[in-house]
């Protein structure tokens, strides 16, 4: 997602102050940067050509048998097209997107639940921007419900609902709640100042997805091959390093939680290959700058305050069991799903769309008979082109042919 | 008058008669529109280019214009941008009702303020007043015509493999600071406009530079949007050098937070030029001599590889596509 909304005091801050070193000085960088916030100064070091040609070549000469790896947030999958990254890898380097992206994730019945709810008397829709275009059946998307006469709001912040239920005292004002760990707390918040502040005209339609229950399902399905992750910077920030142990411990395989410049990138695809070259595996957290081992511990307090575990529906993938969160039965007052009896179900596939088989890294988008064809990021077919950070939408938009 | 614009002020009657004396001729009064007749009478010689455009910008006051002055630099500039002298503009105004009275005068008072700038001059004019909720406070409509001086004007279906792309500064600046201003948000360091007419510096050059193949204003859409316009009209490629472009400090850091692209917000004071390779340091000299077009400098080339596309070359050297803005990055921005 393009937002990455943090609740003030949860997340930024964690991190930021420490004295960061490259995890790597054998690769001829030596960053030491007194890291006082976050500098535009900083950030430029992890986009410097010159260390990251430097990486490049130390990568090239320790690259034995390639390296399948998959990234499972939208925010890396455009960051290594947008720089330009993906072109300058070495060839036996694959670079797989997995299901990182939560608008791609969200399931075709979501959609039609909340394309079915704008445009009902009575209810403001409130949505993050991205929402905005991802088609349900028939082609209806809530760009058009709003030409229809449906009313949609876009915030930045779910805490711009609060506003929008106080000046709206007649009508529900329902939160489209989609996306992950990154979120999920800060619509917890909102829910929470929402129940402090009287305000009785909120609901939230919570189709929240966590991260680690679908890397489990990538690892379990052979036929990917999946020989490390890159994992995602802002998810990691909230839930930290231990629900990704898993990966090296049960299916011996390694994984980096990456920040999002290239250097942060390279430098998780060096320390993968070096592990494997040494027939290891590990799961280390690199973006010591954002994410502390034990991720956010207030942030998960107020998330599983708010929210339990449940069973979900991801687009493309079908149902993933503990990869979702519900609203509490102590906040179902602000459960659109009980206001409204909606019921979440799978349905069925979408006919030639592959995205099943791209989020889960076995087919590029490119080996999908409708990509560039019947789907374009205009025209999107499968979830993998809706979202501006889809990997077809990425491969339509940055790759050259 | 009223303190705010009523419905009467459209009527057609003696109240927009006031109006129009009042307001408009204080501001933007000149011996032909003056004359208050149906039509202007004109006098143009040759080959004319001609221009229109609404103007819907929210909010209406923006650190550096408003829609006002914005409504002069639109068609002005896009008239200039054929190689042409621009002289004459007409303007519609349709107002909400209700809208204050002295917001009105600033908003007349700066197109009056931007017409002198540019040289040119309103000869015609309309007025009309919806009911409060019909429209979002005033829209305005501007068309101009200009004479072009050079044969053959500069085209977007004229860029040529070899040409030299050039960029008569930073890029994103009103884009930004229209989201900026209309979120809320408080920049630490000044974003503002670059809303400008950018005729005189336009004259100069294709005056000096007849062999100039493309001009284009990046507006709505950006850069990226306006390149791939012009790569596809002229069947050639552009290899744009991703560390040549021009982009301020504090709008590449707004960008960042917001999620947005320079390379897709819109620019209403700058100008892509294309032309021959072996004119181009010469083009810039001219453009860096105007207070317009100091920052201006090189970003790419036009090839053969890739015919219609723009391709990036990134900070790091790797290559990509860069395609043109899908839909709307934000609605409203002019």
């Amino acid at each position: 997602m393009s937002h990455q909304v943090f609740v003030p005091g949860f997340c930024l801050p964690v991190g930021c102050n420490r004295y960061m070193e490259s995890p790597d000085p054998e690769a001829g960088v030596t960053l030491s940067i007194r890291g006082d916030g976050l500098s535009f100064e900083l950030l430029n070091k992890f986009r410097d050509p010159e260390l990251c040609g430097k990486v490049l070549d130390t990568l090239r000469a320790e690259l034995s048998g390639g390296l399948r790896f998959m990234e499972v947030c939208g925010t890396h999958t455009v960051a290594i097209f947008q720089s330009g990254l993906r072109s300058l890898l070495p060839e036996e380097i694959i670079h797989l997107s997995g299901p990182g992206c939560p608008v791609c994730v969200t399931h075709e019945s979501e959609v039609n639940a909340f394309l079915d709810l704008a445009g009902r008397d009575n209810v403001i829709m409130a949505t993050f921007g991205d929402l905005m275009r991802v088609p349900g059946h028939h082609g209806r998307n809530l760009k058009k419900a709003q030409a229809d006469g449906a009313r949609v709001k876009v915030v930045y912040s779910p805490f711009d609902t609060l506003k929008l239920a106080r000046e709206n005292p007649g009508d529900l004002v329902v939160f489209i709640g989609v996306g992950f760990e990154t979120t999920a707390p800060t619509i917890a918040a909102t829910m929470k100042m929402a129940r402090e502040q009287g305000i009785d005209n909120l609901r939230v339609l919570c189709f929240h997805k966590t991260v680690p229950a679908a890397l489990e399902v990538l690892l379990a399905d052979e036929r990917a091959g999946i020989e490390g992750f890159i994992l995602p910077g802002h998810v990691s920030a909230i839930i930290g390093l231990e629900p990704y142990k898993f990966i090296a411990e049960k299916y011996g395989k390694s994984a980096v939680i990456a920040g999002f410049e290239p250097l942060d990138i390279l430098q998780a695809l060096l320390s993968m290959v070096r592990w494997r070259n040494a027939g290891e595996a590990h799961v280390v957290n690199s973006y010591t700058r954002i994410v502390s081992d034990g991720g956010n511990a207030k942030a998960r307090e107020i998330m599983y305050e708010v929210f339990e575990p449940s069973d979900a529906l991801w687009r493309g993938i079908g149902c993933i069991p503990g990869s979702g969160l519900e609203i509490r039965p102590e906040w179902e007052s602000f459960d659109a799903k009980k206001t409204f009896g909606i019921v979440i179900e799978e349905g069925a596939a979408l006919p030639g769309c592959k995205c099943g088989d791209i989020l889960k890294g076995i087919k590029r988008p490119d080996e999908c008979p409708l990509f560039k064809k019947a789907c374009t990021p205009a025209n999107p077919v499968g979830p993998c082109m809706v979202s501006t950070e889809g990997s077809c939408a990425a491969y339509y938009k940055y790759k050259l042919d | 008058m009223s303190d705010k614009v009523l419905l009467d002020y459209g009527s057609g009657g003696r109240a927009s008669q006031r109006l129009i004396s009042e307001l408009f001729l204080k501001h933007l009064g000149n011996d032909e529109l003056n004359r208050l007749n149906d039509a202007a009478e004109l006098t143009v010689s040759g080959r004319i280019a001609m221009s229109t455009d609404s103007f819907t910008v929210d909010p209406i006051f923006f650190p550096g214009g408003n829609i006002g002055s914005l409504a002069v630099h639109g068609t002005v500039n896009d008239v200039a941008m054929m190689g042409a002298v621009p002289r004459y503009m007409t303007c519609a105004y349709i107002i909400e009702e209700g809208l204050p009275m002295d917001d009105l005068e600033r908003i007349v008072a700066s197109m009056g303020e931007a017409v002198r700038e540019a040289g040119v001059i309103i000869v015609s004019g309309d007025t009309k007043v919806v009911p409060r909720g019909a429209l979002d406070k005033i829209f305005i409509n501007t068309t101009g015509i200009g004479e072009i001086i050079v044969d053959p004007a500069p085209s977007g279906d004229r860029a040529r493999p070899g040409d030299a792309v050039l960029i008569s500064g930073t890029i994103g600046d009103h884009g930004l600071t229209i989201l900026g201003t209309r979120e809320g948000l408080d920049f630490q360091s000044k974003v503002e406009s670059d809303s400008a007419s950018l005729n005189h510096l336009l004259v100069r050059l294709v005056r000096e530079l007849p062999e100039v193949h493309v001009l284009r204003d990046p507006t709505r859409g950006g850069l990226a949007t306006t390149l791939n316009e012009i790569t596809h009209s002229s069947g050639v490629c552009c290899e744009l050098d991703e560390a040549s472009l021009p982009v301020r400090p504090e709008v590449a850091g707004g960008c960042s937070i917001l999620g947005l692209d320079p390379l897709y917000l819109a620019n209403e004071g700058k100008f892509l030029c294309v032309l021959p390779e072996a004119h181009a340091s010469k083009a810039l000299e001219i453009m860096r001599a105007d207070p317009l077009g100091r920052d201006a400098c090189r970003i790419g080339t036009m090839t053969d590889a890739n015919p219609g596309k723009v391709v990036l070359v990134t900070h790091l050297g790797g290559k990509r596509l860069l395609g043109m803005l899908e839909g709307e990055q934000l609605p409203r921005i002019c």
